[in-house]
């Protein structure tokens, strides 16, 4: 599975909603999801692929890692995982 | 109904290990926020806290006390000490029979389930000390207090998270307002800066990696401390009937829950407690000088609580102060609205503002006289101390100066 794949199942868990209702354009906001909701799935993003995402809840727009949809999310990860990899 | 005074205060915290200290470092505008010194640290993302450094209680409890005292309520009887002193009360016979201690904690003994987890999960051992239980035990704190100083009427331990301590002094005050103990001591305590106790907080995604910097528009964030505060609640003719040294009035308080988010704070539930802590108290607002913010440098709180205030005190709110203290010590959970109304102690007594440090950028959601980085010498004659903790429940508490 892609990691777009799996973000955009991850994304749907946490919203309610069918994997096919979520598209890379999709807007966490759009889909229903709060800042908790957000908060949660960030977490289950870091489990999932084993990094760790720069994320503090007081200044979204602000952090290194853009959260505006799952496509820039998906970018987010891959980029993660590259340079997590390269790290350890 | 009987008017209650404070007779006596003690405390412990990353400013300062007795109230002088701390209040000299207010009127500084230090910072007792640094680098954690913790077992583990290295796994953290969070590293910074207000922790309380050279306490050394191996010197101060024996052997004994030290496998029943948890940190939080070791913090608890040094701070108690101070109070009780202060108040140049002894509790004996009648007085003692009706004088209890209520007081606040979120966690009780963090880090006593920490460690003991660590050994029975980590260190794969089968066996805990036999005193794990009493130790870690939430209401070990006020238990101790009630030994140590004898005192035998009401006692008991309040839990609301962030508000522990105002529901506390809130529940302290309104047993002395009603006759119903003559003499009450309060506060709260907390000591969470251990491994779980921080990891857990880290995964809120709330908390600041450098500081906390309430009101200021690039505030990122709480920041933990811990330690203790501890008052002495007395009746108004009882302390005068023994020339007691008065600090200040505890004029009344109110106490209000949010009904909404377990997390997100409420500006009707904020405002509420206090416009019913001022009713409360027959002060009008116009009155209040000072306000102790719950301010917790998060950016959720510190718009919510300034745009509350603004509500409650319409055009006054722009003529009053409010500080956060949390900007020199930390978040102390529930131990914080005890060390913050030393702040509020300092406005009414000595005519001192403690600021808000780390301040700044101006967040136009935050617009009020936050009394930015630096005391200021003011005549207040009414402060109200705030707190708001997650899961809505929020308790204000209004102070007057000495009658």
């Amino acid at each position: 599975m892609s990691v777009q794949d799996k973000v955009i199942q991850i994304i749907a868990e946490q919203a309610v909603l069918d994997p096919s209702d979520v598209t890379p354009d999709s807007t966490l906001e759009s889909l229903g999801i709060d800042s908790m909701g957000l908060v949660e799935s960030i977490f289950v993003i870091e489990e999932t692929f084993d990094v760790e995402v720069p994320f503090n809840a007081n200044t979204p727009g602000e952090n290194d890692f853009d959260i505006s949809t799952v496509a820039s999310i998906t970018k987010g990860i891959e980029r993660l995982i590259a340079e997590q990899a390269g790290a350890s | 109904m009987k008017r209650v005074v404070i007779t006596g205060a003690g405390t412990i915290n990353a400013l300062g290990h007795d109230v002088p200290a701390t209040l000299a470092a207010m009127r500084e505008g230090r910072c007792g926020i640094g680098d954690l010194d913790l077992r583990d640290v290295e796994r953290l993302s969070i590293r910074i806290g207000g922790q309380v450094r050279g306490f050394e209680a191996e010197g101060r409890y024996n052997r004994q006390q030290m496998s029943l005292y948890d940190r939080f309520t070791q913090f608890t009887l040094a701070a108690a000490k101070e109070a009780i002193d202060q108040s140049g009360l002894v509790f004996s016979g009648e007085l003692a029979a009706k004088s209890g201690v209520v007081l606040g904690t979120a966690g009780g003994g963090v880090s006593t389930w920490d460690d003991n987890y660590r050994s029975v999960y980590e260190d794969g051992k089968n066996r805990v000390h036999p005193f794990v239980v009493p130790k870690l035990m939430n209401n070990a704190a006020a238990s101790h207090v009630s030994m140590e100083h004898n005192l035998k009427g009401p006692s008991f331990t309040v839990s609301t998270a962030c508000a522990s301590s105002n529901h506390a002094m809130a529940q302290a005050f309104a047993m002395v307002r009603s006759g119903m103990a003559p003499v009450m001591v309060t506060g709260g305590s907390e000591s969470m800066l251990c491994f779980g106790g921080v990891k857990a907080w880290e995964g809120l995604r709330v908390m600041s990696r450098d500081a906390c910097r309430p009101f200021s528009a690039n505030r990122n964030g709480m920041v933990q401390g811990e330690g203790a505060g501890i008052f002495v609640f007395e009746e108004l003719e009882h302390a005068r009937a023994r020339g007691a040294g008065i600090l200040c009035e505890v004029a009344g308080f109110a106490m209000s829950s949010d009904a909404g988010d377990i997390v997100m704070p409420s500006k009707n539930g904020a405002a509420r407690a206090m416009s019913g802590a001022l009713a409360d108290a027959g002060i009008s607002r116009d009155a209040v000088g000072y306000i102790n913010a719950h301010g917790t440098g998060t950016a959720a709180n510190d718009k919510t609580e300034c745009a509350a205030v603004a509500d409650v005190f319409g055009p006054h709110a722009d003529k009053l102060m409010i500080s956060s203290t949390k900007s020199m010590h930390g978040h102390l959970i529930g131990g914080t609205g005890a060390v913050e109304l030393l702040a509020c102690i300092m406005a009414l007594r000595d005519g001192v503002i403690a600021p808000t440090i780390g301040y700044e950028e101006p967040d136009p959601e935050c617009a009020l006289d936050v009394v930015p980085n630096e005391a200021r010498d003011a005549e207040v004659q009414v402060a109200l101390s705030n707190a708001f903790a997650f899961g809505g429940m929020n308790a204000v508490l209004a102070l007057r100066r000495s009658p």
